[in-house]
């Protein structure tokens, strides 16, 4: 995010005369509510707020935001957020986009924005499927996903957004679910942090996925399945009932019952945001036998891109006025007086 | 249809001897540095006050295997006391280092030039590289041209000995011993040289004083020793031109100089994005040392990553520029469709090479015209601007700029490989002779509101920057609304959009066409674009003075075309188009204007000869 003056705004200041366009309750509904309630709280200005977005249902989000706002072509915009950060590095910038937008037509783009480490937030919208296109299985579709184009089942294993996003460098990794209550607070980290803020958000997708996620997501499945980070606090969920610990054996993480909340002595560990590598173990937890960590997994800033750019644009230009007429006469040149004789 | 496999016969070589020019070829292995000597004799030339074209011709190959055929690069230079407008069909002088050098150039040589070749290299491992059976230069092979045979490696290592250098290291330094026989040859000077030698080795004195003594070693050769009478000094005198100040110029420094001065005289400041690819990268390379002109240059992850960068930035309130060739132009067009229906400023410059796919990546072509015209997805008009030489590049850049800022649209910008490396004598420009065409942003709602789509009388819609408070709105590639810019799919909006894209190229104002040589109608007309300029010129010059009815029109502007096109076409009996594809601006010139506009064509990846244009000027006419 960017030093600025706090703006006073409502949620009704972020919001577009269009009518929304997506299916009668699709997962993007609650996540625009939840970006146009966190937006009044952070004080973000709307005229220097730039929402830029790829191609697929999640893409059509700039549409709906009264901000400044650019939908560009499938895959692409993380490269066009960064030109737009670096011609202005005081904008504020979020990138909008789906599992396919960011990870198999635009995989190319993310993993470069997040190894520069731009300052803005990605907003990845995972429904496990290609939805504006009517159902295809998607690069984080599991293997055996029934679609048009799949109807055996597909074969390829599916990309995580997460370990992915680590993979490739970046300081900032959260995980959020459309419809929960602590999405906003996501968002708000994911602001905070200078750097790219990659968050992976787990969407409903009713028409074409519907309930892929609600292994974990279903009110009766919730608090079994979900494990909410804070940063220097122990790994519980279920209640407080289990936790996470470290197997050193085999090292890996390892769920464990921790019985009248004594956590110390089940062993669980004290999540700290700031250790890379804790936060590949939450992100590559099965699915089996584990809970989903959601939160703010991972949260270690580095310089950002369009800083050192604009620095190192400055540093070359000291002392250097830029006189095009110099520059044109510079090198070897050769001064003709007059017509030469004629021999 | 005419295709350019004519050969050109000793008779039409000699025909219209160009006693105020010479032609020299360097040609040697890929690591022979010749394109290092070229360049510095290029210099020492233009210093001396000719006029001058070169044409480097190297391979593709980093370092292709030494001594083989494919591994030859060649810089090939035509100077003299007249007006030089090509590289010079065929040399006077071949400098061959190796036996695959003077295989792979002797036969463009003219008959009675000379060969001045390195017998130190013609051992019979690199005689057997080149495919000799026998040494040329001991059997009668070579009768037909003058040779001159010197044991150049050896004369180098001699001269560099005292420096103590090893003797790959030594071995260098032939280069420099070569071009210093050549500034003798041709009564060049050598201080600028050994000026340029001292700042390039200013770490590693030792290096500079050996390549000095190479230098001086080769020029006093020349002077002393036994030529033979083979060759004496040839003294080309200064050329006839304007009094001013004059440097060299490739194509690659003027583009991104005229860069500079669009941004400028725009007032805005520049983005540049680029991706690494032959021969498109040297704009890169030169953009991205002048910070201090308020450029910022990316080198993004991939060509598209490149160009939707410069939207990007176009949209944040900076001139985009992206540049490439012909393979990477393919990536962007997705993108650069972007730009036409979002209405964004930007800069495309190609640098064309020979295609398709990869294809002939260091030689040169004019195949992309189709591409810049036609190559996208929906009704897309885009402008489009050829440059037909390095310094005229400085001046197409500008414009490019001048259409992008003030039409809010992307340009094109077609050069080539020829023009990007190549170097010729450049009057410096007089930027404050330039008129300026400051963009103005749109800063506070308008008169009767504010419309993202809303239309200038240039059909313009206005550029808001991001940040301005009250003009917040979204856009995108989707179609839009006449006016508000809002999603609307309906029959008429899109008739109405698509009415207004093609309005607004279409209206571009441009200056109308010059005939470059000649009357302004009679019997045939030769209509070039692109870096073909020089040998059309010559040719219809040449064709003029045997008091042949034609006339020579070089078109800058090929999207939109200037609108006395199709009058001046119409006044000539005959259209001829020579181009370096299989006929592309002659097809745009038949939609156009349905005139019966002939092809003469080449894809050899080498640029025309005079007497190629000349042979088929003759021809059209007699029919």
């Amino acid at each position: 995010m960017n030093e600025m003056t706090p703006i006073k705004t409502t949620i009704k200041d972020w919001e577009t005369d269009q009518e929304v366009r997506w299916c009668p309750g699709c997962g993007d509904y609650a996540i625009l509510k939840a970006v146009q309630r966190t937006l009044p709280e952070i004080g973000a200005d709307p005229a220097k707020t730039v929402f830029v977005s790829g191609i697929g249902c999640s893409s059509r989000f700039p549409y709906y935001m009264e901000t400044y706002g650019f939908h560009t072509i499938h895959g692409r915009a993380p490269a066009v957020a960064t030109g737009v950060k670096l011609a202005n590095p005081d904008l504020d910038v979020w990138i909008i986009t789906g599992d396919g937008d960011a990870l198999s037509i635009g995989g190319n783009h993310t993993m470069h924005l997040l190894r520069r480490n731009l300052d803005c937030q990605v907003l990845l919208f995972n429904n496990e499927i290609y939805g504006l296109t009517k159902g295809q299985y998607s690069p984080t579709s599991r293997v055996g996903t029934r679609s048009p184009s799949t109807p055996f089942g597909s074969l390829d294993r599916p990309a995580r957004p997460c370990a992915f996003a680590l993979g490739s460098g970046a300081r900032f990794v959260a995980r959020g679910i459309d419809v929960h209550k602590n999405l906003p607070k996501v968002l708000k980290a994911a602001h905070a942090h200078k750097g790219t803020g990659f968050i992976e958000i787990f969407q409903n997708c009713i028409v074409y996925n519907d309930d892929v996620f609600a292994p974990f997501t279903a009110k009766p499945n919730a608090a079994a399945n979900q494990l909410w980070v804070e940063h220097g606090e122990p790994l519980l969920f279920d209640g407080g009932t289990k936790g996470l610990t470290m197997d050193v054996a085999h090292l890996t993480l390892k769920v464990v019952d921790v019985v009248d909340g004594d956590w110390k002595a089940a062993g669980v560990i004290v999540h700290d945001q700031t250790n890379r590598g804790l936060a590949h173990m939450l992100v590559e937890m099965p699915q089996v036998g584990f809970p989903v960590a959601l939160g703010v997994l991972y949260d270690d800033p580095a310089p950002t891109y369009e800083s050192a750019v604009v620095e190192q644009n400055r540093a070359a230009s000291e002392g250097k006025v830029g006189d095009l007429q110099k520059l044109l006469a510079k090198g070897q040149t050769w001064q003709v007086e007059k017509e030469p004789h004629v021999i | 249809m005419a295709t350019a496999v004519h050969q050109v016969t000793p008779e039409e070589a000699n025909a219209h001897p160009p006693s105020e020019s010479v032609v020299v070829r360097f040609a040697g292995d890929s690591g022979d540095g010749m394109q290092l000597t070229g360049g510095q004799f290029t210099l020492s030339t233009a210093l001396a006050g000719n006029d001058l074209a070169t044409f480097p011709d190297f391979p593709a190959e980093i370092r292709a295997p030494q001594g083989t055929l494919f591994g030859v690069s060649a810089f090939q230079i035509n100077f003299g006391s007249a007006s030089i407008e090509t590289a010079g069909d065929a040399p006077d002088v071949l400098v061959a280092m190796n036996p695959a050098a003077l295989k792979t150039n002797v036969e463009a040589l003219k008959p009675g030039g000379l060969i001045i070749a390195d017998e130190g290299e013609f051992s019979d491992r690199n005689l057997a590289k080149a495919k000799y059976d026998s040494n040329p230069l001991e059997d009668d092979s070579l009768a037909k041209w003058t040779l001159m045979k010197l044991n150049i490696s050896q004369l180098t290592l001699d001269a560099v000995k005292p420096f103590g250098l090893g003797n790959k290291e030594a071995l260098r330094c032939k280069n420099m011993w070569t071009l210093g026989l050549a500034l003798w040859m041709f009564d060049r000077e050598r201080q600028p040289i050994v000026d340029w030698l001292k700042a390039k080795f200013a770490k590693v004195p030792e290096l500079a004083e050996a390549n000095i003594a190479a230098l001086n070693a080769g020029h006093a050769y020349g002077e002393t020793a036994e030529l033979g009478g083979q060759v004496g000094q040839i003294n080309v005198p200064a050329a006839h031109v304007e009094p001013g100040l004059y440097r060299t110029v490739t194509g690659a420094e003027s583009i991104a100089y005229g860069l500079v001065a669009g941004a400028q005289l725009a007032n805005v400041k520049m983005f540049f994005g680029g991706y690494p690819i032959t021969p498109a990268s040297a704009i890169l390379h030169h953009l991205s040392r002048l910070k201090e002109f308020g450029i910022t240059t990316f080198q993004a992850e991939d060509e598209i990553a490149a160009v939707a960068a410069s939207i990007g930035a176009s949209y944040g309130g900076q001139l985009g520029v992206t540049s490439s060739s012909g393979p990477g132009i393919a990536l962007k067009t997705e993108a650069i469709g972007l730009a036409i229906m979002t209405e964004l400023p930007l800069v495309i410059v190609n640098s064309q090479r020979g295609g398709p796919s990869t294809g002939l990546p260091t030689k040169t072509e004019q195949s992309d015209l189709y591409q810049a015209v036609y190559g996208r997805n929906g009704d897309a008009p885009m402008p489009v601007i050829a440059a037909r030489s390095p310094a005229d590049a400085f001046d197409c850049a500008i414009e490019a700029c001048r259409i992008a800022t003030q039409y809010m649209t992307p340009v094109m910008l077609l050069t080539d490989g020829y023009i990007a490396n190549a170097a010729e004598p450049w009057k410096v420009p007089d930027i404050s002779g330039y008129e300026a065409f400051p963009v103005s942003f749109l800063e506070e709602v308008p008169e009767g509101g504010f419309l993202p789509y809303g239309r200038d009388d240039k059909l313009a819609r206005p550029w808001v920057k991001p940040g301005t408070p009250g003009l917040l709105h979204r856009i995108g590639g989707i179609e839009k609304k006449a006016g508000t810019g809002n999603i609307e799919y309906s029959p008429a909006n899109h008739q109405e959009m698509t009415d207004l894209r093609r309005d607004k190229v279409a209206g571009i104002a441009i200056p109308d066409q010059q005939v470059d040589l000649g009357e302004e109608s009679g019997k045939l007309v030769v209509v070039g674009w692109g870096s073909t300029f020089g040998p059309i010129h010559q040719a219809v010059r040449r064709a003029r003075k045997r008091g042949l009815d034609v006339s020579h029109i070089h078109l800058r502007h090929i999207w939109p075309m200037p609108k006395n096109l199709e009058g001046l076409l119409k006044g000539f009996e005959r259209v001829l188009v020579p181009e370096m594809n299989t006929g592309q601006l002659k097809t745009v010139l038949r939609d156009q204007f349905l005139v019966d506009a002939k092809p003469l064509n080449k894809v050899s990846g080498q640029p025309f000869r005079i007497a190629e244009i000349e042979a088929a000027i003759d021809a059209a006419l007699a029919t």
